[in-house]
C-alpha cells in the first residue's frame, strides 16, 4: 500500500501547484479553474454513479439550478429582477464591492440550499426507478428544466442573464473565481474522502452491490440514497453559482443545463478515471480536461464527433478506467487481497 | 406450546390467475426451530416473501410478536428483527467479507447521526468472531464475490447473525453445499438457535437435515397447508408422501 | 394558454384537426417505438440512438428530393511541397427523386448502417450491464447528430412531396394528402414486419431468442445473427419512419433526442411485447403532443415530450409500488 507519508506529500504538491498555477500562468487561469470545476463534476457524479450504482444522466440539473438561484439572488438583493432581465444586460448596474460580495455569498448559499431541496423532491420522484429508467428519467428532468427556464421571462428566458460585473480589477476577478473553484474542488474531495470512510460509504456500496439484499437487511436505503443525492446537489449547486459568475453570462441550454456537454463529461470523466474509486474521478477529470483543451481547437469542427467517438471507445474498450485498470494490475498497492490460487488448490486437494 | 412469535392466519396470495398460497395458517413458536417443507412449486418461497414483506398479500393476517406486519415493507420488517436469507445467495460481491459483516449491523438502533460515524471496535470484534463462527476467518479480507458458492452461503448466514434478528427465515440453507459440509452447517444452525436464542423457520428439501433440526414441521402442497406436526408424524404421513411422489 | 383552451371549445373543428394531425404523426412514433421494443425485448439493449436513426432516414429522403450538385474526384492537395490540383472525374446535377422513393431506400440504407453499428459497437456491449449499452448508444447518437450537422447544416428541412391538400367539413379541416399516404405506408410497413415476425424462420428465431436467449442458443439458433438482424431491422424501421417524417413534418440534426425519448415513453407506457399497446400509446403520444403544442405554444414541443416522459415514469412507479416493486 502507498504509505501515509507519500500521500501527505502528494496532497501538499497538489495544493501548492493549485495556488501557484494562476500566478505562473495568468493567461490560462480560466482553463485551470475549469479543471477544478471538472474535478467537482466527476467527484459528485461518482457518489451516485460509482459508489451507489445509480447512473444519472441528469446531475447537471443541480448545476443549472444553482447557477440560476445564485444569479437571481445576487441581482434580487439590490434590484428588481424582472426589470433587470428584461433589458438583457443593457442596463448597467454598478455594485459596490460590499454589495457584490454580499450578493455572491448569499447567492452561493441559497444555490446550495435550493439544490439540496430540489434533490430531496426529485429523489422522491426518481428513486423508485432503476437502471436505464433512472438514467433516462434524470436526463428528462434536466432537459425539462432547461426548456422551462427558457420559457420563463422573469429569469430572462432563452435570452439569459448577464451577471453584475465585478467592481474591480479584471485580474482580481479571474483570481477570485479561480480560487473559489479551487477551494470547492478541495473541499469536495476531502468531504467525499471522509464520507467513504464512514458507515455511509459502506451503505452506498451495499446498495450498489445488491439493493434488494440491503433492503432485506433493514438498511434505510431511501434515506441513504436521498442524502447521497443531496450531497452531490449541494456541491453542484455551489459550482453552478461560481461558474455563472465566472463566465458572466448565463442562459438555459448551453450554459446552465448543457446535458450533452458538461452533463455527459461528468459520466465520461468518471468512466475514464475509474468508477467507484476515490482518485478515479480526479484522474479522469484531469486527463480528459487536458486532452480536450489541447486537441479541441485542432479538430476543426469535428470535436463533437470526436467526443461521441471517445464515449463509445471508453465504454466499449476501457470500462474499468485508469484506476480500475491499475487495481487489476497491482491489487496489493490498493490493499486488495487476492487469494493465492496455488494455496487454494492445495487446500482443495487436502 | 409456548407463545408463538409469528402467527400467519388465513393468508392467500395469487399472481395473475395463479394461486401460490391459499388460506394458509401457521405459527412459529418462540425460540424453536420450525421446518417448512413441500414439493417444488408448492408455495414455500411465496409464503416466505409474504412474511418478510416482499409483496402485499391478498387476504389474511401476519403477526410478528403480536404486531400486524402484512402492511409493512421489507425494511421496516427487517428492522423489527425478522430477517430472511435467499435461496439464490445474495451478498455484496464487490466488498470484502469484513465490510459485508459491518454493514449488516442491526439498523433498528440506527439514528440519523450514526450514518456518518465509523464502526466501533466492538462491531469489528463481533464481525470477526462471527466470521470465525462460520469458518471464514481466514478469508475475511477477500472480496466476497470471489468466494465459492458454499462459502458465500456461510457468509450470508453470518451476516444475518450480525443483524441480531429475533427470527431468521432460511430458504434452503443446504442447497448447493458440499455434502461433507452439511453436518457442520446443521451444527451451526442448532448453535445459533441455542446460543444466540434465534428462532428459526427453515425451508428445506433435504429430509435428513430437517429431521435433525426441526421440532415442529409444516408441509405445503399446491399452495395449501397439507399437514403439520412433529417430524416423525410428517415423515410417515401418507398425504405428504403422496404429495412428494406426485399423486393427487 | 387559457385563451387557446377556450378557442378549442369555441371551434370544434379545431379539435378534429388537431386530433387528425396527432394521429398521423403518432402512427410514425409508434413505428419507431415498435423498433425500440423489438431491440429492447430481444437483446435487452436500450438504444438511445433510436431518434438519430429516424433523423438519418429523414435526411436520406430529403436529400433525394432536392436538386444538388454531385462531385466525384480528388480535391486539391498542397502538403509538404507536393501540389496536386483538383481533379474532377464527374460532376453533375442530381435529379430530384420523389421523397416517397426515399422510404424504401432509407429502409435499405439504414438496415446496412444498423448492421455495421451492431458489428462494431453493439455486439461488444450486449453482454455488459445496461448502462453500458445506454451510454454507448448515447455516444453513437452524438456522433450521428454532429456528422449530420456538418453535412447538412443546422436548418430544419422538409422534403416537398408536392401532393395537394384536401379539405373537409366546409374547409374547416385540412388534411395534406401526403399525411394520409404516410399513414397508410406506416400501417403497411407495420403489417409487413408483424407478418414477417410471425411467418418467417428468422422471425421465429427472433421471438424464440426474445423469450430465452440461452435456451435458443442451446437449441442451435445463432443468436449473434439474430441480434444483428434485429438491430438492423430496428434501424431500417426507424429509417423508413424518418423518411415519412421528412415529408409530413420537419427534420433537423438535433431533433433525434426528442424521437428517442418519444420511443422510450411509448415503450415504457405500453410494455414491450405488447404491439396493440405500442400502437395505442404511439397514437396517444402524437395526439397529446399536438394538443399540448396548440395550448401551450410550439416552443414547448420538447418540454411536452419530456413532461410526458416524467409523467409516465411517475405513473409506472405508483403502479409498481402497489406491488411493493420498483421500475426496472
Amino acid at each position: 500500500m502507498i504509505s501515509g507519508r507519500i500521500k501527505a506529500l502528494l496532497y501538499l504538491v497538489i495544493l501548492a501547484a493549485g495556488i501557484w498555477a494562476p500566478f505562473e500562468y495568468p493567461a490560462y487561469t480560466f482553463q485551470i479553474a475549469l479543471l477544478w470545476l471538472m474535478i467537482v463534476f466527476a467527484l459528485t457524479w461518482d457518489i451516485l454513479g460509482g459508489q451507489m450504482g445509480y447512473n444519472s444522466l441528469g446531475n447537471i440539473f443541480f448545476f443549472g439550478a444553482g447557477m440560476y438561484v445564485c444569479s437571481v439572488a445576487q441581482i434580487g438583493l439590490y434590484y428588481d429582477v424582472a426589470e433587470y432581465t428584461a433589458h438583457f444586460g443593457a442596463v448597467k448596474v454598478d455594485f459596490t464591492m460590499g454589495q457584490y460580495f454580499t450578493g455572491l455569498f448569499v447567492g452561493l448559499g441559497l444555490a446550495a440550499l435550493v439544490s439540496v431541496v430540489a434533490a430531496v423532491i426529485f429523489g422522491w420522484i426518481v428513486f423508485g426507478l432503476r437502471g436505464p429508467y433512472f438514467a433516462i428519467g434524470t436526463l428528462g428532468v434536466a432537459i425539462a428544466a432547461g426548456e422551462l427556464i427558457g420559457a420563463w421571462d422573469y429569469v430572462g428566458g432563452g435570452g439569459g442573464i448577464t451577471l453584475p460585473s465585478f467592481p474591480g480589477d479584471p485580474e482580481d476577478r479571474s483570481n477570485l473565481f479561480y480560487f473559489l473553484n479551487f477551494a470547492l474542488a478541495i473541499v469536495t474531495f476531502l468531504f467525499v474522502r471522509w464520507l467513504y470512510s464512514t458507515r455511509f460509504g459502506l451503505a452506498l456500496n451495499a446498495i450498489r452491490d445488491d439493493e434488494q439484499k440491503a433492503e432485506g437487511m433493514g438498511i434505510h436505503t431511501k434515506r441513504y440514497k436521498t442524502i447521497a443525492w443531496s450531497i452531490a446537489a449541494f456541491f453542484l449547486g455551489i459550482s453552478g453559482g461560481i461558474f455563472g459568475n465566472m463566465t458572466g453570462f448565463i442562459e438555459p441550454l448551453e450554459v446552465a443545463f448543457p446535458t450533452v456537454t458538461f452533463g455527459i463529461f461528468m459520466v465520461l470523466m468518471v468512466l475514464l478515471g475509474g468508477k467507484g474509486t476515490l482518485w478515479g474521478p480526479v484522474i479522469g477529470a484531469v486527463v480528459f480536461h487536458v486532452i480536450k483543451e489541447l486537441t479541441w481547437t485542432y479538430l476543426l469542427g469535428w470535436q463533437w464527433v470526436a467526443l461521441g467517438a471517445l464515449i463509445i471507445i471508453i465504454v466499449v474498450y476501457f470500462q474499468q478506467g485508469i484506476v480500475g485498470w491499475m487495481m487489476e494490475q497491482w491489487p496489493s498497492m490498493f490493499g486488495i487481497v487476492v487469494e493465492d490460487k496455488s494455496e487454494q488448490a492445495k487446500e482443495e486437494a487436502a | 406450546m409456548n407463545n408463538s412469535v409469528i402467527e400467519v392466519t388465513d393468508v392467500s396470495k395469487s399472481f395473475g390467475g395463479v394461486v401460490a398460497n391459499r388460506n394458509i395458517s401457521l405459527t412459529v413458536p418462540d425460540g424453536e426451530i420450525t421446518g417448512l417443507i413441500g414439493p417444488n412449486g408448492s408455495g414455500k418461497t411465496t409464503l416466505f416473501n409474504s412474511i418478510v414483506g416482499y409483496h402485499p398479500i391478498d387476504q389474511g393476517s401476519i403477526k410478528f410478536e403480536g404486531q400486524e406486519i402484512s402492511d409493512l415493507n421489507v425494511q421496516q420488517i427487517a428492522r423489527l428483527g425478522l430477517l430472511r436469507t435467499f435461496q439464490q445467495t445474495r451478498i455484496y460481491g464487490k466488498m470484502d467479507c469484513v465490510k459485508n459483516m459491518l454493514i449488516s449491523v442491526p439498523h433498528r438502533k440506527a439514528k440519523w447521526s450514526d450514518m456518518f460515524t465509523d464502526y466501533s471496535a466492538e462491531d469489528l470484534e463481533k464481525a470477526e468472531h462471527l466470521l470465525d463462527f462460520v469458518g471464514l476467518y481466514s478469508k475475511r479480507k477477500l472480496l466476497s464475490g470471489d468466494l465459492s458458492f458454499g462459502q458465500q452461503k456461510l457468509l450470508e448466514f453470518a451476516m444475518a447473525l450480525m443483524n441480531e434478528p429475533k427470527v431468521l427465515l432460511l430458504d434452503e440453507p443446504t442447497a448447493g453445499i458440499n455434502p461433507t459440509l452439511i453436518n457442520g452447517l446443521i451444527d451451526r444452525l442448532l448453535r445459533a438457535n441455542a446460543d444466540f436464542g434465534i428462532t428459526l423457520l427453515v425451508i428445506e428439501h433435504n429430509m435428513r437435515v430437517i429431521m435433525n433440526l426441526a421440532r415442529h414441521m409444516y408441509c405445503l402442497a399446491h399452495g395449501e397447508l397439507l399437514a403439520s406436526g412433529a417430524p416423525e408424524e410428517i415423515q410417515n404421513d401418507q398425504r405428504v408422501i403422496d404429495a412428494y411422489l406426485g399423486a393427487h | 394558454m387559457f385563451d387557446n383552451i377556450s378557442l378549442l371549445g369555441l371551434a370544434p373543428f379545431l379539435n378534429v384537426q388537431l386530433l387528425l394531425d396527432g394521429l398521423f404523426i403518432g402512427a410514425i412514433f409508434a413505428l419507431a417505438a415498435y423498433g425500440l421494443a423489438l431491440v429492447w425485448g430481444v437483446m435487452n439493449v436500450k438504444n438511445l440512438a433510436q431518434g438519430e436513426f429516424v433523423i438519418m432516414g429523414g435526411y436520406v429522403s430529403w436529400w433525394l428530393s432536392i436538386p444538388t450538385m454531385i462531385w466525384i474526384g480528388i480535391p486539391e492537395i498542397d502538403f509538404l511541397f507536393v501540389y496536386i490540383p483538383e481533379i474532377t472525374f464527374l460532376e453533375f446535377m442530381k435529379p430530384r427523386i420523389h421523397p416517397l422513393y426515399g422510404v424504401p431506400i432509407a429502409f435499405v440504407l439504414l438496415f446496412g448502417f444498423g448492421w455495421a453499428v451492431y458489428r462494431t459497437i453493439i455486439s461488444r456491449v450486449i453482454d455488459k450491464d445496461l448502462f453500458t449499452s445506454l451510454l454507448a448508444t448515447f455516444g453513437l447518437a452524438i456522433v450521428i447528430q454532429q456528422v449530420l450537422n456538418l453535412m447538412f447544416g443546422p436548418e430544419t428541412q422538409t422534403a416537398d412531396a408536392r401532393f395537394p391538400v384536401l379539405t373537409f367539413m366546409d374547409n374547416n379541416v385540412t388534411v395534406a394528402q401526403v399525411k394520409m399516404i404516410s399513414f397508410l405506408l406506416a400501417g403497411l410497413l407495420a403489417a409487413v414486419v408483424v407478418t414477417f415476425m410471425k411467418m418467417s424462420r428468422m422471425g421465429q428465431a427472433i421471438r424464440a431468442t426474445a423469450q430465452d436467449a440461452r435456451a435458443a442458443r442451446v437449441m442451435g439458433i445463432n443468436t449473434d445473427k439474430v441480434f444483428a438482424f434485429t438491430y438492423s431491422l430496428n434501424a431500417a424501421i426507424c429509417g423508413a419512419a424518418g423518411a415519412l417524417i421528412s415529408m409530413i413534418w420537419v427534420i433537423q440534426p438535433f431533433y433525434g433526442i426528442g424521437h428517442s425519448i418519444r420511443a422510450f415513453v411509448i415503450v415504457t407506457a405500453a410494455g414491450f411485447g405488447n404491439l396493440p399497446g405500442v400502437i395505442m400509446a404511439g397514437l396517444g403520444m402524437g395526439v397529446i403532443e399536438n394538443f399540448g403544442g396548440f395550448i401551450l405554444g410550439a416552443e414547448f414541443q420538447q418540454a411536452i415530450v419530456v413532461g410526458v416522459l416524467i409523467a409516465v415514469l411517475i405513473w409506472r412507479q405508483i403502479q409498481m409500488a402497489r406491488h411493493r416493486q420498483v421500475v426496472q
